[in-house]
């Protein structure tokens, strides 16, 4: 691991302020995943800002009938919110169906958001990755990439945002609160959160230099049914080939999100209004315009087999 | 434990006590952090938590995870270090009642925290319950992975008592119950080489007081 400075945060504002002003500064909250990168010099921040004195712990009601999520929350502690575990069960089951239990315990809302790739390219410091190193190449594309991205993917990264929170979060029309480095705070919808590869694979997401996750906020609950259909090669602790997360009506309309195929959580809002009709009248849409590798075609069929099992639990 | 030839002889005395010989014969001792620490400490940060009731106080590079602060700082060596990527779990602790991968936290960011290890657990002459039943029920063949498994079946007893959901919850509004698919699930971020887990699963049931 690099030598790096350390500090605990004082304020919001101040920490964003700091982390904006120090090349090579980076927030740590529970740490698993930066912790991980940096034990292999993927990530080498020089400077490290700790959020947990800023107790941004807390789930708290809003005005709106929604809930607001604190940055710090625990993955467990959300998922097993009694609002949570009611109101928004497809969050609680997408959150329990990643991980590890020591991992959940320790992880955070916004470092959940911030996750990097599992992209086993990404990982090989000896493999050209665009996303790791801009302009080496990607090794992936024509490499092993049964596990990597079918759709949105560019010429440059075929890398999925490996997490299973955030699926379930683009489903609740989720937004992601931060304060930024000049001290303003700004909302931005979960849909427009993380960004696709494009030429520029190492960007994830919209956030700022220096801009600090501070809250996600849910809307009033949806009602329904709420699914989080998860499929791997290994039944627990693995990441998700494909994942569905789900909340459907009596009459049969819902929402659809779906995990494991591409650099954001995705969601076609337009494909939805088939979904009376079955998964056979609405993943196609969803999949539209799908390039996947000789390795993961079987992706896209399993989007729609998936979902089919996710409607057919519905009707039951 | 003791050796069985010597029984003030301890495995952990020896190998210390040979690391101290080699250094003293003029080669420079392992880094405590491993190959990985590649550069040399840099300016150190005070910290102080609990561990296993006792206060604790060091100065340590911010780099130190929590788990070389307890083996390499505290001697605490019952925390093993497997992956140090925290997919194996033999680093488990327990940290403010939950269970953590203590290989992916840095020992500073535990400022004022409650630390239970296997030796916090308890004594050879006075074995936690699910100490017991991991000898009772034959819980493991090699052991390495032992104290991380039996602090995280721990932590799971709990976790399943405070009522958290699991991947294996049908009704996640419901209460969910110690059974074999439960525990099952909860324990697979500890991997056990020598495929203990039939037993592992025998051991916690005793001890949640429900049938495998």
């Amino acid at each position: 691991m690099r030598p790096f400075t350390y500090e605990r945060a004082t304020s919001p504002e101040a920490a964003a302020a700091a982390a904006g002003r120090t090349q090579g500064a980076k927030f740590i909250a529970g740490g698993t995943n930066l912790l991980d990168l940096m034990k292999l010099e993927i990530e080498t921040p020089t400077h490290l800002i700790d959020i947990r004195p800023l107790g941004l712990d807390k789930i708290e009601d809003t005005d709106e009938g929604g809930l607001r999520i604190g940055a710090f929350v625990t993955n467990t502690d959300l998922a097993a919110d009694r609002r949570v575990r009611r109101d928004y069960a497809v969050l609680s089951r997408a959150i329990m169906a990643g991980a590890s239990g020591q991992l959940r315990n320790k992880a955070t809302t916004a470092g959940n958001l911030l996750q990097r790739t599992r992209c086993p390219y990404f990982y090989d410091t000896n493999q050209a990755c665009n996303k790791r190193k801009p302009g080496s190449g990607c090794a992936a594309i024509g490499g092993y990439s049964r596990q990597l991205g079918v759709i949105g993917v560019s010429d440059a990264c075929i890398a999925t945002y490996p997490g299973d929170m955030a699926i379930a979060m683009r489903v609740l029309d989720a937004t992601v609160e931060t304060v930024k480095a000049d001290g303003e705070a700004r909302a931005i919808p979960i849909a427009d959160f993380h960004r696709l590869p494009g030429d520029a694979p190492h960007i994830d997401n919209v956030l700022e230099p220096g801009e600090l996750i501070t809250a996600v906020t849910l809307p009033r609950p949806l009602g329904g049914k709420h699914f989080y259909h998860k499929v791997r090669d290994r039944r627990s602790y693995a990441y998700a080939l494909v994942s569905i997360a789900a909340v459907v009506q009596r009459d049969g309309s819902g929402r659809v999100g779906v995990g494991g195929v591409a650099h954001k959580p995705w969601r076609v809002e337009a494909a939805e209004a088939a979904l009376p009709e079955g998964a056979a009248a609405v993943a196609p849409q969803i999949m539209a315009g799908a390039r996947p590798t000789e390795d993961n075609r079987f992706k896209v069929p399993l989007v729609e087999r998936t979902l089919a099992a996710v409607l057919a639990e519905a009707r039951s | 434990m003791a050796s069985p030839l010597n029984p003030d002889v301890s495995r952990r005395g020896v190998i210390v006590g040979s690391a101290a010989t080699v250094a003293a014969g003029g080669t420079a001792p392992l880094n405590a952090q491993g190959p990985r620490m590649t550069t040399p400490p840099g300016p150190t940060l005070p910290v102080q938590f609990k561990v296993n009731g006792e206060d604790r106080r060091l100065d340590l590079d911010p780099r130190v995870t929590l788990l070389d602060a307890l083996r390499e700082h505290l001697q605490l060596t019952g925390s093993k270090k497997g992956c140090d990527h925290g997919q194996c779990g033999a680093c488990t602790v327990i940290v403010n009642g939950r269970r953590i991968n203590s290989c992916l936290s840095l020992a500073v960011m535990h400022e004022g925290d409650q630390i239970t290890t296997i030796e916090g657990l308890g004594t050879p002459d006075n074995l936690h319950p699910m100490q017991r039943a991991f000898v009772v029920h034959d819980g493991y063949q090699c052991g390495y992975c032992t104290p991380g498994q039996i602090c995280s079946a721990v932590a799971v007893l709990d976790e399943i008592k405070d009522g958290i959901p699991s991947h294996a919850t049908a009704d996640v509004t419901d209460r969910p119950r110690a059974t074999a698919d439960e525990m099952r699930e909860r324990m697979s971020g500890n991997i056990c080489r020598c495929g203990a887990y039939s037993n592992i699963i025998e051991a916690m049931s005793d001890v949640a007081g429900t049938r495998a």
